[in-house]
């Protein structure tokens, strides 16, 4: 019963719930039963809130017993990536540098997931400060893709893709800067959409850089994430940036899609994200896939985005400028972790902030300091960070003229498959390179789906496909997501999940 | 710290001979907002510190900061009351730099889009107009406040520090001259009197509190000489937290002697903050300020623009107060002044005071009398602001009421304030406490008025002889023996009716 509860869907999960079919401590217990199982192999999760969740439960259940539920997903429990505060649960984004520090404030994505009834299981790994594309760079070790546990789960969210992909979670919030929602789901055969930027609040996301972080929900299929969507998105006054406008209605997108009638949609294939330098078992499932597409009647178009040349770019200079002015707060002074220095006798403010900065960062996120400081600096601004503005702005002019031509626009999520642990660690660059289709997104603003495409030939490793939208207009991923999912999952007979290796179960 | 007892100075008078002074003044401006810059926190001074925190002005990691609409307002209502333009579109930017009491180590201010600029006002100083042009008027937070715990009181050498965050996050404006040229000798006047009238535009807004011995108004110095006759400015300072007027003067007076002994002895003034000390009325070298200093500035991503309406803007000119140079024009013709009794209370920064002292009960003359006398003289051997005294402008109409019941006369008046700057409670207390009532019961006063005819009888006969103006003696000594406490009136009375 338990481990069967843990392969349904969340929507499935919630028809249950309603149905009285189950209850939500059965359905936590189940879940909270799969990590003690599983986990300690692929490291999903840096803290377990059984205790938590069990009562979030129990309240949850207390409710509907009484005749009223919160939302659709009341009772339904989910994972949280370790970048979002949540009050009295340590919150590390992966950093020792925040080691042992409690937020004494939800998150506004963690509140509203508390209104909705969701229980919340626990925080997942990722890279430090959301830096990476491996979640190689956690402090507190890697996280394993489940479909290979030699193998990285994406990042920087990859502990809530890789909780979703294990059956440790219904369900997950991540965050995507340059991808990090979606090249996890890409690599661990998940869905992971990356709402419009100003979508869902960022208040309580620590941030990394300001103007592209954006969170969103981890899922297996694309209607849960439908449902995850509505529940944290919407507008938030303690965020300026967030959009003061209702939400378009996604969950009916999604079951609208799930008929798997394309006709009358258009859809651009994204010239500049494909071909070379992605792998030929990625190219050979998108191009599957857009076949589908056509063959369910949408119509399909070539579209040029010159200026996505030049995103990794911009984002580099972008990126790490906000990141090391962000990162500037974590000096010792009030909270997190305090280093004093060897050898020194009355150590002055200054020589303990350098310590514990010296102790407390990874060297990515050390890398990404320096490079931001230097792209700020007087002389180097108007070069590095003010070109890269121009960039950002030519980039939003390649997705507004290819939103003339296209509803959506599509492409493979990552160049490849799931690489092996160490094997990118050395080489910052080919690292970056994992987030080459993902990153225009972020830097326009506009929102973007990854769902799998199927696994490739080579590896026999999931793959995934990108789809993106005009910014506000997040129903057509769902719209067109679902549908892609419905003829997909029609040609496997069955979710692509079901074909990913059992994983060893320890008794607890 | 040392004062560097070497500084050789040049006179005044002979450095402005030599040398004219450019000045530049930056006002930083803390509004009575009631909640601060971008946190709902309460803004209130003095309470127990860091009880006024939250995530946001903690800098919490995830906290984000949100616009307080009220100090936008109050930045552009200062604005326009400085005659500048308002900005159609601006952002805040981040300022970069690292200190324990600043918790986000980055300053969310304003860079190269201030939200007001390109404005003028102008002061008078002894008759003479001077136009000071506004550079700009920008919105920032303000800082927590370091208390280093040790001997020396400054942050090297400390046996630790504490952090009080609840000043930080408190919205600032920062308001900027353009270099002021042409002031001469008037130059440590003119200062003083743009703070001074600063000060009160502010006040006339109700924007700020304008308590420089709080902190919330402050004042840095730039000041630069160049030979007289040339155009190029010369190397410049920066004296930091001049926060009285009477410290505006001097910290200008002080470095233009300074810097005129240096150049005359062919040196280089270094451009460099430097430190004004209140107490030995000195400034001494802070840090070089330099190419070293890179604030990284860059748009602040958590903010979108602020792009005031048109509307809103007119709409706040339209409800601005009267300007400064109108409002004393107003003021001298409904009080009766003379162009230099006008003159005299402007220039003793005591124009607000009067205002409103008169605004309390008192007489103009009398309201001028108490604060252009006594309590500058006060002030000045306390080496304090006239506002800043522990006096309050009810206190000096209360004891002028006294004094016009009959209660008090002028001589006890004195001893009143002693009560009251000493902390003793209000002037009616006082009164009661030291027992400073005139004695006026007749019978008393007749009594000391017979024995001090009986004990100067040569006096007495002068005055019975018609030398009226004798009576000084008698009334004199009639008042030693009441301790002062009599109605000089009723004594002088008193001796004509038994002397005639
Ligand atoms: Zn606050």
């Amino acid at each position: 019963m338990s481990s069967d509860l843990t392969r349904r869907t969340a929507a499935e999960l919630a028809d249950a719930l309603a149905a009285g079919e189950t209850t939500s401590v059965e359905i936590t217990s189940a879940y909270l039963d799969r990590i003690a199982a599983v986990d300690g192999d692929v490291h999903a999760f840096l803290h377990v809130d059984a205790e938590g969740a069990l009562a979030a439960a129990r309240e949850a259940d207390e409710r509907r017993a009484a005749g009223s539920v919160r939302s659709a997903l009341d009772g339904v429990p989910v994972a949280v990536k370790d970048v979002l505060t949540i009050k009295g649960l340590p919150t590390t984004c992966g950093s020792k540098i925040l080691e042992g520090w409690v937020p004494p404030y939800d998150a506004t994505v963690v509140a509203r997931l508390r209104e909705a009834g969701l229980p919340i299981l626990g925080k997942t790994n990722m890279d430090e400060f959301a830096m990476g594309s491996s979640t190689e760079h956690s402090a507190y070790g890697p996280t394993h893709n489940p479909w290979d546990l030699d193998r990285i789960p994406g990042g920087s969210g990859g502990g809530s893709a890789a909780a979703v992909a294990a059956f440790e979670a219904p369900l997950a919030i991540g965050t995507d800067t340059g991808g990090s929602i979606r090249q996890p789901g890409a690599v661990t055969g998940t869905v992971g959409v990356k709402p419009t930027f100003g979508g869902v609040s960022r208040f309580g996301l620590v941030a990394m850089a300001n103007s592209l972080d954006q969170a969103g929900p981890v899922t297996r299929t694309v209607l849960d994430s439908a449902l995850l969507h509505e529940v944290i998105g919407g507008y938030d006054p303690q965020d300026s940036t967030s959009i003061d406008q209702p939400l378009p209605a996604l969950v009916a997108a999604a079951r609208q899609g799930a008929s798997g009638d394309m006709s009358g949609v258009r859809v651009g294939v994204i010239k500049e994200l494909g071909g070379d330098g992605y792998q030929a078992g990625v190219r050979a499932r998108f191009d599957e896939a857009v076949q589908l597409l056509v063959e369910a009647g949408a119509e399909v178009v070539e579209v040029s985005c010159p200026s996505f040349v030049h995103a990794l770019a911009a984002y580099y200079l972008i990126m790490p400028s906000e990141a090391s002015s962000n990162l500037a707060k974590f000096d010792a002074m009030r909270y997190g972790l305090r280093v004093l220095p060897d050898g020194v006798e009355n150590p002055s403010a200054e020589e303990v902030m350098r310590a514990t900065r010296d102790a407390g960062f990874g060297d990515e996120v050390k890398r990404r300091i320096i490079l931001g400081t230097y792209a700020l600096s007087s002389g180097y601004y108007d070069a590095y960070y003010g070109q890269a503005q121009k960039v950002r702005t030519l980039i939003s002019r390649d997705f507004a003229a290819a939103f003339e031509q296209a509803d959506v626009l599509v492409s493979p999520t990552a160049p490849t498959t799931a690489f092996r642990i160490g094997e990118k660690l050395d080489d910052p660059v080919a690292m970056y390179l994992n987030d080459i289709a993902t990153i225009p997104a972020n830097l326009a603003g506009v929102p973007g789906i990854s769902l799998p495409s199927g696994l490739a030939d080579e590896d026999g490793l999931p793959a995934g496909f990108q789809i993106l939208a005009p910014a506000l207009a997040d129903d057509r991923l769902y719209r067109v997501g679902a549908a892609l999912e419905t003829l997909l999952t029609t040609r496997w007979g069955g979710p692509l999940l079901a074909q990913a290796p059992e994983l060893k179960e320890v008794s607890a | 710290m040392s004062t560097s007892t070497t500084t050789r100075l040049m006179s005044f008078d002979e450095a402005l001979e030599k040398f004219d002074p450019v000045m530049g003044l930056e006002v930083h401006v803390e509004l009575n907002t009631a909640s601060k810059m971008f946190c709902g926190c309460p803004t209130e001074f003095g309470a127990e510190p860091n009880t006024q925190v939250c995530p946001v002005c903690l800098g919490l990691p995830g906290a984000m900061p949100v616009v307080n609409e009220k100090a936008v307002e109050s930045a552009m209502r200062i604005g326009l009351a400085l005659n500048c333009q308002i900005a159609e579109w601006c952002r805040f930017a981040r300022k970069n730099y690292f200190y324990p009491d600043m918790p986000k180590n980055f300053q969310t201010s304003q860079y190269d889009e201030p939200i007001a600029f390109d404005g003028w006002t102008e002061v008078e100083v002894d008759g003479e107009t001077f136009r000071v042009d506004i550079e700009r008027a920008h919105m920032e937070e303000d800082t927590g406040k370091s208390l280093h715990v040790g001997t020396s009181g400054r942050i090297h050498g400390a046996d630790y520090s504490l952090v009080d965050y609840n000043r930080a996050g408190i919205p600032l404006i920062e308001i900027v001259t353009k270099p002021i040229v042409g002031t001469g000798a008037k130059a440590p006047l003119v200062a003083k009197a743009y703070v001074a009238q600063l000060r009160e535009l502010l006040l006339g807004l109700g924007v700020s509190d304008v308590r420089m011995e709080q902190g919330s108004l402050r004042c840095d110095v730039n000041l630069s000489l160049r030979p007289v006759g040339q155009e190029a400015f010369g190397t410049r300072t920066e004296t930091k937290n001049v926060n009285s007027l009477r410290s505006v003067e001097r910290s200008v007076r002080y470095e233009i002697g300074r810097q005129g002994a240096l150049l005359e002895d062919g040196g280089t003034v270094v451009q460099e903050t430097r430190h004004w000390h209140e107490d030995t009325g000195v400034t001494t070298s802070g840090r070089e300020k330099s190419d070293a200093e890179d604030y990284r500035y860059f748009p602040e991503p958590d903010l979108v623009p602020i792009a005031p309406s048109r509307e809103w803007v007119e709409e706040l000119r339209g409800s601005l107060p009267e300007p400064p140079r109108e409002h004393r024009a107003r003021l001298q013709a409904e009080w009766g002044f003379s162009d230099l009794e006008m003159r005299d209370t402007v220039g003793a920064g005591a124009l607000l005071l009067v205002e409103q002292t008169i605004a309390a009960g008192a007489s103009p003359a009398a309201a001028r009398k108490w604060w252009l006398s006594d309590m500058a003289r006060r002030a000045n051997e306390q080496g304090v602001d006239l506002a800043d005294l522990p006096v309050t402008p009810a206190d000096v109409a209360r004891v002028q009421a006294l004094v016009d019941e009959g209660k008090i006369n002028d001589k006890l008046a004195r001893q009143v304030f002693d009560g009251v700057l000493a902390g003793e409670g209000t002037p009616d207390e006082v009164v009661a406490a030291r027992g400073l009532a005139v004695v006026s019961d007749e019978g008393a006063l007749s009594a000391a008025v017979d024995r001090a005819i009986e004990a100067n009888p040569d006096v007495a006969d002068k005055i019975r002889d018609g030398k009226v103006a004798a009576a000084g003696a008698l009334i004199g000594a009639v008042m030693k023996e009441m301790r002062g406490q009599a109605d000089a009136g009723r004594v002088r009375e008193l001796i004509i009716e038994k002397l005639s």
